[in-house]
């Protein structure tokens, strides 16, 4: 039933539900049932709508998502942005749901991946660059290749 | 979200930093000149890239007479190794309430 096939430096979270894509469509686009298992919002399925997700707020953060819709493709693909930390730390997420049908149910992949405001133009090249990047991070933290103290 | 984890992202958030950034632990210490050749932009733009890397504690770096020499810190990656495994935490966790809800919704 459950299998998180995910790489941990790469961000992404697979699973098959044994459920149709319609329904898992529904979980992830009506924004009470979203609120259900994923945090409270006003999410709507609409191109360019700016939303937020709300969590408790936590050293350093004050649990607020701000989000835009990017891509909306019914029962298929959904993608936002995912803004942490306010405009001014320009850290910014994308996050892409990709459903696909697969035996007795629906594929379900999350991919998060990294980039910055001034590469949203360039986002696909810029979310490459950081895959590879992230799957450089385990070679580059094994066995402490520099900077002893 | 960790304000160390935060400098580290937006330090690397820019390709020409990561990319400085990932030569010097390829090829270890690197005087500004050998990655203004390699970055192919200009020696101060590489200088103020530099800059954000050793603000963020991923570089460090020597004088050594006319030249200065930089060395990559790998160990400054790990706020931001710790924040992505935060952040797979969190969405198996909500994989497995979104599983909970679709069982609620049949």
């Amino acid at each position: 039933m459950s299998n998180p096939t995910e790489s941990p430096r790469t961000l992404v979270v697979e699973r098959v539900f044994p459920h149709p894509p319609e329904k898992l469509w529904r979980a992830l686009t009506e924004s009470p049932l979203l609120a259900q298992w994923m945090l409270s919002n006003d999410f709507e399925p609409v191109v360019g709508r700016k939303f937020q997700f709300r969590a408790d707020p936590a050293p350093n953060w004050n649990g607020v998502v701000d989000c835009e819709v990017l891509i909306v493709a019914p029962f298929q693909k959904l993608s936002y942005n995912w803004g942490v930390g306010g405009s001014e730390s320009g850290l910014q997420w994308i996050v892409l749901w990709t459903l696909t049908p697969a035996e007795g149910g629906t594929h379900v992949r999350m991919e998060q991946s990294g980039f910055s405001p001034d590469q949203k133009a360039a986002y696909q090249g810029a979310k490459y660059g950081w895959q590879k990047f992230f799957g450089n991070l385990e070679r580059l933290l094994e066995p402490e290749t520099g900077g002893s103290e | 979200m960790q304000a160390a984890a935060d400098n580290v992202f937006r330090a690397l958030a820019d390709p020409t930093r990561r990319a400085i950034f990932e030569e010097l632990t390829r090829q270890g210490e690197q005087t500004v000149h050998a990655l203004t050749r390699y970055a192919r932009v200009s020696q101060p733009a590489v200088s103020k890239h530099l800059t954000v890397l050793k603000r963020a504690k991923l570089v460090r770096h020597r004088r050594e007479g006319r030249e200065t020499h930089y060395r990559a810190q790998p160990d400054a990656l790990r706020p931001m190794v710790d924040w992505l495994d935060h952040y797979g935490a969190f969405w198996r966790d909500r994989f497995d309430r979104l599983e909970a809800l679709l069982e609620r919704m049949k």
